[in-house]
């Protein structure tokens, strides 16, 4: 199921102009910093606000087309909405929340997917529960599970997890990993942390301002330094596909290869050969002139220095580019080696007197990377 | 044990008969335009507001005068409603729980209309977005999110019109047995030489009665309250 959306709309002095397109199943995530439109596109698409002009068309369906004064009913769209505040009916117990959707819908779900979805979710033990009675996490599930019994074409997840703390966000985050993994649902996801992106997202649609500024893949946007900004101050980084090479219980560590660079993680509780995806962030990453011996950090990297570039005055955003054997010829932006990102200061910079193309390492600890993602 | 006199057995049971068919009747119609009023976007909707209100602030003698005027026999629609369906409210107690309903409907109303306002309208995207239309979602949320407001206003109304009296004295007159509700039966006692020690009884009834009404609204409005906090 394919979804574009071409649409213009006016907020009052807010402007807001999204083109994109989705081919893939898979979560693209619609990133931006607060107040950029994310929310407004979603409602666009579910039907909750009429755009000034466009057109939005979901599989071989238009669900709004201003030229041809198309603007198809929100119940008819077949769109799974999670709203930030779950909005689970508070008259209602859990089960019957959970099949509001699914009662009024043609094209139900057969019940074994029906089953299949509520344990996925971890909700079977909560059916006779009444909505006040659960926590957050319990209703963002049940919300989830509710827009997934009705059988939707696509699935809208306005910040799911924004109003849930760390801990509860960690509880939620693997369901939204297998429903990413098992269901072939395009899903959207609005959100403003790069951590759950880099986590989650297949794709991603980058806002800023009303406008669509890129879309792509994870790895691709992730790597754009241009995009880096948006990232916020502190979490820049680099997103990279890797597979687990071996794994040591004992010791608690896995070993990941990312393009025949070994890198140390704590330990992962997947299979050997399983694909992940390596989270870096800039500011975890130290640059060292000589391979420093005597050092807790595992990861010691031989890199290239491709780019290096002023965030703003006091510090630097500088790219790296795995391996020592890159001619100056090849460091240029299309080089296809992995390479990952670090911010420092600018004094640190000249203390070691680095430059463009200089041969370096990397110094990454193991306990900054996020390496808990499998890949479709 | 104090046992009541059989004239006060009749005014008590008439005013809970007359009280209880004006609430009933007027119930659904004062569902109808609470949730057009709380949400309903309808030009004439802010006359339909004062309209409701009107009884409020009206003197209940000028809402019968008003009634006598539209129901009594001879006047067009009274008669009309006489001779086509025998229907007479003039000097009857259909009469008084006509009046009755008119001037408790605010109370029912307004109820009704509050909790209405207090249900978050985002529940009713979350519906439509899972395929409910509008009258689905009437009766699948509305009505199940406003139930302890509409019982609410209900009892407020019953208590309100268990207590009229310039509108029900005005439009259907002083008849023990058919209009002499317990208000006029407590006028009667006091304008009757000795009947202080009726007029006494019926208040002490009548004070019994709202406090048991004031009770059971005030249980309504804590599941509201305890709902809504969710």
């Amino acid at each position: 199921m394919s979804i574009s959306v071409s649409i213009s709309h006016q907020i009052g002095k807010f402007a807001l102009d999204a083109d994109f397109s989705i081919e893939e199943p898979g979560i693209t995530a619609l990133f931006g910093p607060s107040g950029s439109g994310k929310t407004t596109i979603i409602n666009i698409i579910a039907g909750l606000t009429r755009p000034r002009r466009g057109r939005v068309q979901l599989g071989d369906r238009v669900l709004f087309d201003h030229a041809r004064n198309i603007n198809l009913a929100i119940r008819k769209r077949r769109v799974g909405y999670v709203f930030q505040d779950a909005r689970l009916f508070p008259h209602m117990s859990v089960h019957d929340n959970l099949y509001y959707g699914a009662k009024r819908n043609r094209l139900k779900l057969p019940a074994s997917d029906q089953q299949d979805i509520i344990e996925m979710l971890g909700i079977h033990k909560l059916l006779h529960r009444q909505p006040n009675n659960l926590s957050g996490g319990e209703k963002q599930r049940v919300a989830l599970g509710r827009a997934l019994l009705a059988n939707p074409d696509v699935l809208l997840l306005d910040e799911p997890l924004s109003a849930l703390d760390q801990a509860r966000k960690e509880e939620i985050l693997p369901y939204f990993e297998s429903l990413r993994d098992q269901r072939k649902l395009p899903i959207l996801y609005v959100s403003h942390a790069i951590d759950e992106v880099a986590r989650l997202a297949d794709q991603m649609v980058v806002i800023d301002n009303g406008k669509t500024l890129a879309n792509g893949s994870v790895f691709d946007m992730l790597g754009r330094t241009d995009l880096a900004p948006l990232a916020g101050q502190f979490d820049t980084g680099t997103v990279l596909p890797a597979r687990v090479a071996s794994r040591d219980p004992k010791a608690q560590v896995s070993f990941l290869d990312c393009a025949g660079q070994r890198i140390v993680v704590p330990y992962l509780g997947h299979a050997i050969n399983t694909p992940v995806r390596l989270h870096i962030r800039a500011r975890d990453v130290m640059i060292a002139r000589t391979p420093p011996a005597g050092i807790s950090a595992n990861n010691v990297i031989p890199v290239t220095i491709t780019r290096m570039a002023g965030s703003n005055n006091d510090t630097l955003d500088i790219s790296l580019a795995f391996g020592h054997d890159l001619d100056a010829i090849h460091t240029g932006p299309t080089s296809d080696r992995p390479s990952i990102h670090a911010r420092i200061t600018s004094w640190s910079a000249n203390r070691l007197n680095l430059g463009l193309h200089q041969k370096v390492f990397a110094v990454i600890k193991s306990v900054t990377v996020n390496g808990h993602l499998r890949e479709q | 044990m104090i046992t009541l006199t059989p004239a006060e057995i009749d005014a008590l049971l008439l005013s809970l008969r007359i009280s209880g068919v004006a609430v009933a009747c007027a119930l659904p119609l004062a569902v109808l335009t609470a949730t057009a009023l709380a949400l309903g976007r309808f030009p004439g909707r802010f006359i339909l507001d004062a309209c409701v209100h009107l009884p409020l602030i009206l003197p209940p003698v000028v809402m019968g005068y008003l009634l006598l005027i539209g129901f009594g026999t001879r006047a067009p629609l009274g008669a009309w409603l006489y001779e086509t369906f025998d229907i007479r409210f003039v000097f009857s107690w259909t009469g008084a729980a006509l009046a009755s309903a008119i001037v408790s409907f605010p109370f029912q109303v307004r109820a009704i209309r509050l909790s209405l306002e207090n249900v978050n309208h985002g529940l009713y995207q979350a519906a439509e977005s899972l395929g409910a239309g509008p009258i689905d979602r009437f009766f699948s949320l509305t009505l199940p999110l406003a139930w302890p407001g509409i019982i609410a206003g209900a009892i407020t109304a019953f208590a309100a019109s268990l207590g009229e009296f310039g509108a029900i004295i005005t439009f259907v007159s002083n008849i023990p047995g058919e209009t002499r509700t317990l208000p006029l039966a407590i006028y009667t006692a006091i304008q009757t030489p000795g009947g202080e020690l009726a007029a006494a009884r019926l208040a002490a009834l009548s004070i019994g009665l709202a406090f048991t009404g004031l009770l059971l609204s005030e249980l309504a409005m804590r599941r509201i309250r305890k709902r809504n906090a969710s």
